[in-house]
C-alpha cells in the first residue's frame, strides 16, 4: 500500500512524515516521529495515555488518523515544558511525588494543561472528571489530584 | 535496632532522580525502544478455551510478505516434565508462552510470526492454518471439582492429597495449615460465624502493555530489553524455556509502567528471541491491550469458607477455612499464601485451614500485589465485623483485644518480632475519620490488612565520582520510586546530599543477581545491600583520610560527608569531594559493592477506614471517604510511602466493587479492554488519606519493613464492612455491582 505524505506542526516546528493511511496519530508520533513520549496503554482511547493536543484540543492519539493531522497543530508532551523549564504541572507532579511507575503520567502532564489553560480555577471535582479518561494504576489518584489542583493555583498567582 | 537513630536524609521528600525524565516523556518504557532493520512480532491466539490441537500448517504464512520468521510449539525444546526449580514449573511455563498439543484458554499463544512491519505480521497471521478439536471448557471451581469433570492435563495428580489420587484431577495441590484442635476450642465459643465468600479473577491492570526488543548477535548472544520487575528471572527463564546458557542471554530492563507482580514472569520475550534467532534480525513485540488481559496473569477467583467462633468477653477462640483458588490453564494459584495470610492479624491457636490449587480454561494467573492475600482476607475481615456485630463490641476493640504482637506465634508458624497492629488501629481509633459524623445512606466499616514481606537475593555497588558525588547501581527496576530510596540511604551513610547521588538500574551483565521487584523487598533488602556497600565506601574514605593525615584509620571518624579527627586529633577535616580528587594518588578509584541474602523482613500490618455512600434505588456504591493507616517500620520517602497506600487501596476498592473477568458460556473473555473492565477512574474516588505508623522493624538498620503489598490487603472488607452499616445486608460475592447491592438490599428491606 503506499504511503501518505503529512504535513503538520508538531510542537511548534513544522513537520512532515510518511504513513500507512491506516495508521493511527499515535503510531506516526511514535514510530515515524520517534516521540516516543506520548504512551501507548490500551489504543481504544479508554486510558487516556496517549493524551495529546490537536489544535489545542486534548484527544486521544490512539483514536486520530495519521492524515488527519494534515495542516494541524500538535503538542505532545516533549512541547508541554520551554526548553529547560518545566511547565507548573510538570513542577507539581514532582514536588508531590504523584507518579510511580510514571507511564501516566505524560497524558496526565497533557490532559492537565488542557485543563487549566481551559479552567484556571478547576474545582477537585472539575479536575476530577476532566482527568477522568487518563487512567492511573499505581496512585489512587490523590497526589496527582493535588498536583494539578497546586499548579493551578501557582499559575493564578496564588502561591 | 537498638537506640532510635536520628537521620538527616531519611525521611525526606526529594524529588526522584527520574522524575524529569519522566514528567518530560524522555524515559524510555518497554515499547519506547526500537533498533535499525527491526522486524515486528505477533502472536496467534487461540479462538478457544479448550480445544486439541489437531494441525498447525504455518506454510502460507512463511511465503508471506515481509514475513521472516514463523514458529509455534514444535520450535521450542522439550522439557522434561519434573523441570521445576522448586517455584516455576518449566515445562508448564514452556507450555503457556506457546501452546503444545492443547489450547487451554482463550487467548493461548499458538504461533509468532516476525515481519517487516506490524500490518504485515498481522496479515501473516490470518494465513496459519489451525485445525482443532474442540473440548468441553472448565469455566467454575464447581465444574474443575465436579465428579467426571472434563480433565485439562492427563498427567496431573493432586499433590499433598490423603489419600493419594490416581486418577487425573483438576485439583493440583491440597495445603493444610493449623494446630490445636479447633473443634474442641469450638465448643467453649459462645458466638460463632460460618460464611462462604466467593470472588473473580481480576487483572493487576498496569497501563504500560508487556513490550520487549531482542536481538541476537552473531557470536550467539541474545540481547532482550524488555519491561520486567525481574531482569535476572527473564535470564533465566528464557534460557530455561529456550535451552541456552544464562551467559548466552544480556537482559537490560526498560522503564516499567507498572507491574503489581504481573511482569514476574515471561511472556512474549522469550517468543522474541527465538524470532530473530530464526530471522537474524532484531524483534519488537508489544502485546495489545486486549492480549494483556486475555493471556497475561490474573489474580485467582476464589471460593472460601470461613468459621470463627468467640467467647462473649470478646476473645477469639478458634477457627477453620476452606479455600478454594483458581489457578487458570496450569498450576500453581496463590492458595498457600492466601491460607498463611488468612488469620495472621489475629492471635489464634487453634485453627485448621485448607486449601486448594485448581486449574480451569481461563489465563493461567500471576502474582498480583499480596499474592492470595486480599481475597482471604476480604473473607475473614467480613466474619470478624460479623463478629463483632453479634457480640456488640466495637470492631476496633474487638481487633485490638484478639490482635497479634510480638512474642504471638502467627498462624503461618514463626512467632511475631516486634510488629505494628495495634499502633495501626489504636491510630484509627483515634483518626478524627473515625469520629465523623456519617450521612443518609452511608456507613463506615474497617478493615486490617496484613503481608509478610520479602528478603531475597540483591546486590549494589556504590562508586565515588572524581567530585565526590556517588553513583548507586542495583538490579531491580525502578516501579514506584525506589531509585531514590536507596539513593537515600546511600545519602545517609555517606552524609551527602541526595543529589549527590545517583541511583541507576543496571542489566544483568553490570550487577550481580538481584532477585525481582517484587515482595514488597527493593526498599527493605536491596536497600540493606546499598547500606553495607555505603559503609564499605565510608570505611575506605577514613583509610584515605588516615593515609593523608598519617595517623590509624580508627583515629578517623566520619560526619556530615567528612573525614574528622577524633580524640582532639589536630588536623583539618577533610569532605568527600577533596578525599575523591585525590583518589587517584592515594589508592585507586573508590567503589565498593554487596552482595546478599536478606533475611528478616518485617511484616507490615494496615487498618483501612472505609465510608461508603449507597443509593438505595440503584444499588450504585460511592467510596465517600478513605483513610489507610499502615506501619512502614520507617519511610525512606515518606511521599512514595503514602503513594503505595493509595494505589493499593485504590485498587482494592476497585476489586471489591467494580473488577472482575466476565467469560461467556464459552470461555471467550468478554472484558477484554479498559472500557468494560474498568479499574477506578479519577471520578471513581475521594482523596485517600493515609498515616504512616512507624515501628522500626528491628532486623533492617534503620527499620524499614516493605510497604508495597499490605495496602490492597485491607480494603476489600472494609469497602463490605461499610457497605453493610450502611444497608444492612452483607455481600459475600465479589464485586459489588450494582446489582448484586440492590439484591442484598432487596433482601434485608
Ligand atoms: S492508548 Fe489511546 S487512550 Fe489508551
Ligand atoms: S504512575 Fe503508574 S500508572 Fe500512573
Amino acid at each position: 500500500m503506499s504511503k501518505l505524505h503529512v504535513q503538520t506542526r508538531v510542537n511548534g516546528e513544522a513537520c512532515e512524515f510518511l504513513c500507512d493511511p491506516r495508521q493511527s496519530l499515535l503510531d506516526s508520533l511514535r514510530d515515524e516521529l520517534g516521540l516516543t513520549g506520548t504512551k501507548e496503554g490500551c489504543t481504544t482511547g479508554d486510558c487516556g495515555a496517549c493524551s495529546v493536543l490537536l489544535d489545542g484540543r486534548l484527544v486521544c492519539s490512539c483514536l486520530v488518523l495519521a492524515p488527519e493531522a494534515e495542516g494541524r497543530e500538535i503538542t505532545t508532551v516533549e512541547g508541554v515544558a520551554q526548553g529547560e523549564a518545566l511547565h507548573p504541572v510538570q513542577k507539581k507532579i514532582l514536588e508531590h511525588a504523584a507518579l510511580q511507575c510514571g507511564v501516566c503520567t505524560p497524558g496526565i502532564v497533557v490532559a492537565a494543561k488542557a485543563l487549566i489553560d481551559r479552567h484556571p480555577n478547576p474545582t477537585e471535582e472539575q479536575a476530577r472528571y476532566w482527568l477522568a479518561g487518563n487512567l492511573c494504576r499505581c496512585t489512587g489518584y490523590d497526589k496527582i489530584l493535588r498536583a494539578v489542583l497546586d499548579a493551578a493555583a501557582e499559575m493564578r498567582g496564588e502561591v | 535496632m537498638s537506640q532510635k537513630r536520628s537521620f538527616q536524609q531519611v525521611g525526606t521528600r526529594p524529588i526522584r532522580h527520574d522524575g524529569i525524565d519522566k514528567v518530560t516523556g524522555r524515559a524510555n518504557f518497554g515499547a519506547d525502544f526500537s533498533l535499525p532493520g527491526m522486524l515486528w512480532g505477533r502472536v496467534l491466539r487461540s479462538p478457544h478455551a479448550h480445544a486439541k490441537i489437531l494441525s498447525i500448517d504455518t506454510t502460507k504464512a512463511e511465503a508471506s510478505e515481509g514475513v521472516k520468521a514463523v514458529i509455534s510449539g514444535v520450535d521450542f525444546p522439550a522439557i522434561s516434565p519434573s523441570s521445576s526449580d522448586g517455584q516455576t514449573d518449566f515445562r508448564d511455563l514452556s507450555r503457556n508462552v506457546m501452546a503444545r498439543e492443547k489450547v487451554l484458554y482463550h487467548g493461548h499463544p499458538i504461533a509468532a510470526v516476525a515481519a517487516t512491519s506490524k500490518q504485515l505480521a498481522d496479515e501473516a497471521l490470518e494465513k496459519i492454518i489451525v485445525e482443532y478439536e474442540l473440548l468441553k471448557p472448565v469455566l467454575s471451581l464447581d465444574e474443575a471439582l465436579a465428579p467426571g469433570a472434563t480433565i485439562l492435563h492427563d498427567d496431573l495428580k493432586t499433590r499433598g492429597a490423603d489419600p493419594p489420587s490416581e486418577e487425573p484431577t483438576n485439583v493440583a495441590s491440597r495445603i493444610e495449615l493449623g494446630r490445636g484442635d479447633p473443634e474442641a476450642a469450638f465448643a467453649t465459643a459462645d458466638v460463632i460465624v460460618d460464611r462462604e465468600f466467593t470472588t473473580q479473577m481480576v487483572h493487576q491492570g498496569y497501563i504500560e502493555p508487556h513490550a520487549v526488543v531482542a536481538r541476537t548477535n552473531e557470536d550467539g548472544q541474545s540481547l532482550i530489553w524488555c519491561t520486567t520487575q525481574g531482569p535476572f528471572m527473564i535470564r533465566a527463564y528464557c534460557a530455561r524455556l529456550l535451552g541456552l546458557d544464562a551467559s548466552k542471554i544480556r537482559v537490560t530492563p526498560s522503564e516499567i509502567g507498572g507491574g503489581f507482580g504481573g511482569k514476574t514472569t515471561v511472556y512474549v520475550e522469550p517468543l522474541a528471541v527465538l524470532l530473530s534467532q530464526r530471522s537474524g534480525r532484531p524483534v519488537k513485540m508489544v502485546m495489545t491491550r486486549e492480549e494483556v488481559f486475555r493471556a497475561t496473569g490474573p489474580a485467582s477467583g476464589t471460593r472460601i469458607r470461613v468459621k470463627l467462633g468467640a467467647k462473649n468477653d470478646g476473645t477469639l477462640v478458634a477457627g477453620t477455612a476452606e479455600m478454594y483458588y483458581e489457578a487458570g490453564a496450569f498450576k500453581g494459584s496463590a492458595v498457600a499464601a492466601g491460607a498463611m495470610c488468612l488469620f495472621a492479624s489475629y492471635d489464634l491457636q487453634d485453627f485448621r485451614i485448607e486449601g486448594y490449587d485448581v486449574v480451569l480454561n481461563k489465563p493461567k494467573v500471576a502474582a498480583y500485589r499480596a499474592p492470595g492475600g486480599p481475597m482471604a482476607v476480604f473473607a475473614s475481615e467480613s466474619v470478624m465485623d460479623e463478629l463483632a456485630e453479634k457480640l456488640e463490641i466495637d470492631p476496633i476493640d474487638f481487633r485490638l483485644h484478639n490482635a497479634a504482637r510480638e512474642g504471638v506465634q502467627a498462624t503461618y508458624g514463626p512467632k511475631f518480632n516486634v510488629i505494628g497492629l495495634i499502633e495501626t488501629l489504636e491510630a484509627a481509633r483515634e483518626h478524627p475519620h473515625y469520629k465523623a459524623p456519617l450521612g443518609p445512606n452511608q456507613g463506615r466499616g474497617l478493615g486490617c490488612g496484613f503481608w509478610f514481606n520479602a528478603g531475597m537475593q540483591s546486590t549494589a555497588s556504590v562508586s565515588l565520582n572524581e567530585d565526590g558525588t556517588a553513583v548507586v547501581v542495583s538490579g531491580c527496576p525502578d516501579i514506584g520510586g525506589s531509585r531514590t530510596s536507596l539513593a537515600l540511604m546511600a545519602a545517609e551513610e555517606l552524609g551527602i546530599p541526595v543529589e549527590r547521588v545517583r541511583p541507576v538500574v543496571g542489566d544483568t551483565e553490570t550487577v550481580g543477581v538481584n532477585d525481582g521487584t517484587g515482595g514488597s523487598r527493593v526498599t527493605f533488602a536491596t536497600g540493606m545491600a546499598v547500606i553495607e556497600a555505603a559503609q564499605k565506601v565510608v570505611q575506605e574514605l577514613r583509610e584515605r583520610a588516615a593515609a593523608i593525615w598519617g595517623v590509624e584509620v580508627d583515629q578517623v571518624g566520619w560526619q556530615e560527608g567528612r573525614a574528622q579527627p577524633k580524640d582532639g586529633g589536630e588536623h583539618e577535616p577533610l569532605d568527600i569531594e577533596t578525599i575523591a580528587r585525590r583518589a587517584g594518588r592515594t589508592g585507586g578509584p573508590i567503589t565498593a559493592s554487596s552482595s546478599l541474602t536478606a533475611r528478616g523482613a518485617g511484616p507490615s500490618f494496615a487498618t483501612h477506614i472505609c465510608d461508603v455512600e449507597v443509593d438505595p434505588e440503584t444499588g450504585f456504591v460511592r467510596v465517600v471517604r478513605y483513610t489507610a493507616i499502615q506501619d512502614a517500620g520507617k519511610a525512606i520517602h515518606p511521599g512514595y510511602v503514602e503513594g503505595q497506600f493509595q494505589g493499593g487501596a485504590a485498587q482494592g476498592i476497585g476489586w471489591a466493587l467494580n473488577e472482575a473477568f466476565v467469560f461467556d458460556d464459552e470461555g471467550k473473555l468478554e472484558n477484554p479492554g479498559f472500557l468494560d473492565y474498568r479499574i477506578p477512574v479519577a471520578s471513581d474516588l475521594p482523596m485517600i488519606d493515609t498515616l504512616i505508623i512507624e515501628v522500626p522493624n528491628p532486623r533492617h538498620p534503620y527499620g524499614v519493613r516493605g510497604v508495597g503489598e499490605t495496602p490492597i490487603v485491607a480494603p476489600l472488607a472494609a469497602v463490605a464492612n461499610a457497605l453493610h452499616n450502611a444497608t444492612g445486608a452483607r455481600l459475600r460475592d465479589l464485586p459489588m455491582s450494582p446489582p448484586r447491592v440492590l439484591d442484598a438490599i432487596d433482601s434485608v428491606r
